[in-house]
């Protein structure tokens, strides 16, 4: 058995000059196509006890409530033949309400919020569901280009079922007016797959007086439907 | 009707914010049967600056070729401390480091076996998607004979082996762009 690879135009080439940083960081030679083996079929389990219960709460880490605006951020994982995909950890890291990451690095001359430290991290349940509490993050300058800004953004990173699978993605929001300046969000040529990167508000999630729920759901890759091997 | 895999996106700078709290460098406590190893090495770039912002993650069967994964089926044993996942941080030089042990032969396509090797995968600013590359052991005389390696061309396969140094460690570097690049695969 071995994983489908991607469809045409739904993920990024290493090369892609708007995003300067990939110039002198994407291999120039050619790849070498890996067969699927026991080593790229397998990957590493995790489960509740690698993480404290209420990781998922970004709001609550702190003595105070971070500032900015509640939101719920939750979806489903499922892999490409629909399947949820249970126990999957999930880590997610972002910047505080201002657009400003707590670390070393960003000099944005936005304020640092003493009750954002913005690490999350949850375990995906039966039905391939996770659930977080955070704030909205602010948008944020960078120096790609003149006048570059990335939109509003979460990190999400997952471990599936293979090694193969492992995905570290970005979830947007919805409308945000400078997803079209970005060139992470246009890195790949398919506008399906690139709309599927921007969240859903979603009112079943939303809490009455307390936070907007916005929905993100996550594919990871799907083993052939046929096997591609030669018999053993 | 078949869904497709959400787009990668690429980890960015900030990565320790959300990685940190994971490191594990040192995969294989006391009593895990097998051969001690330290792996270390320097990811540079395409002018050979060091990469100080990296994710490198590795994935490894236990010295009995047994990988700590529902999705191995094999009947040789587990080692019940022994997860076979490590993650190091790239620091200011560009450097990460593993402590473990060297893992034993897996199956490999076609009632193959393949050499012991580490699967490694690294993410940084500047990769919109993940490198995924092997390290293998330098004279281990089943690296003649084993089917990934063979898929490489002859000149580029010493980019994928780890070399012994005089201090013991074995040293494994990559090279993302040029001159002696690290063999990366399509996966
Ligand atoms: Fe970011």
């Amino acid at each position: 058995m071995s994983y489908r690879r991607p469809y045409r135009g739904t993920q990024p080439d290493y090369l892609f000059p708007p995003y300067a940083s990939t110039v002198k960081r994407a291999p120039s030679q050619p790849l070498v196509v890996l067969p699927h083996t026991l080593s790229e079929l397998t990957a590493p389990v995790f489960g509740y006890s690698d993480i404290n219960p209420d990781d998922n709460d970004l709001t609550r880490q702190h003595k105070g409530e971070p500032l900015g605006e509640r939101i719920v951020v939750s979806g489903r994982v499922l892999d490409e033949n629909s399947r949820p995909l249970e126990g999957l950890l999930i880590e997610i890291w972002q910047a505080n309400a201002a657009g400003r990451y707590n670390h070393r690095v960003d000099q944005h001359d936005a304020p640092l919020d003493p009750n954002f430290t913005g690490a999350g991290r949850a375990i995906t349940n039966s039905e391939g569901r996770y659930r977080f509490v955070t704030i909205r993050p602010g948008e944020y300058p960078w120096r790609n280009h003149y006048n570059a800004w990335r939109p509003a953004h979460i990190h999400f990173s997952l471990f599936g079922p293979a090694i193969v699978t492992r995905l570290i993605t970005q979830m947007y929001f919805p409308g945000d007016p400078l997803l079209e300046y970005d060139p992470m969000f246009t890195c790949v040529p398919d506008e399906k797959a690139r709309n599927r990167l921007i969240s859903l508000f979603d009112w079943e999630t939303t809490i009455p007086e307390h936070a907007l729920g916005y929905r993100f759901d996550i594919v990871l890759r799907g083993r052939e439907a046929t096997p591609m091997e030669t018999p053993r | 009707m078949s869904l497709r895999a959400t787009t990668s996106q690429t980890i960015g700078p900030y990565l320790r914010i959300g990685l940190e709290w994971m490191v594990i460098e040192d995969l294989a406590p006391q009593g895990v049967p097998g051969e001690r190893v330290r792996i270390e090495g320097r990811i540079v770039d395409a002018d050979g600056k060091p990469v100080n912002d990296a994710a490198v993650e590795i994935w490894q069967a236990n010295s009995h070729g047994k990988y700590a994964s529902a999705e191995d089926a094999q009947s040789n044993p587990l080692d019940s401390v022994f997860r076979g996942y490590g993650r190091s941080l790239t620091d200011d030089a560009g450097n990460f480091r593993f402590r473990t042990i060297k893992p034993g032969r897996v199956p490999g396509p076609e009632g193959s076996t393949q050499a012991p090797h580490v699967t490694v995968t690294i993410f940084m600013r500047g990769l919109l998607k993940q490198l995924q590359t092997r390290i293998y052991f330098a004279d281990d005389p089943a690296n003649a004979e084993d089917p990934v390696l063979a898929l490489v061309p002859v000149e580029r396969r010493p980019t994928l082996i780890a070399k012994k140094r005089a201090d013991g460690a074995l040293e494994w570097n990559v090279v993302l762009q040029g001159r002696n690049e690290t063999v990366f695969f399509d996966f």
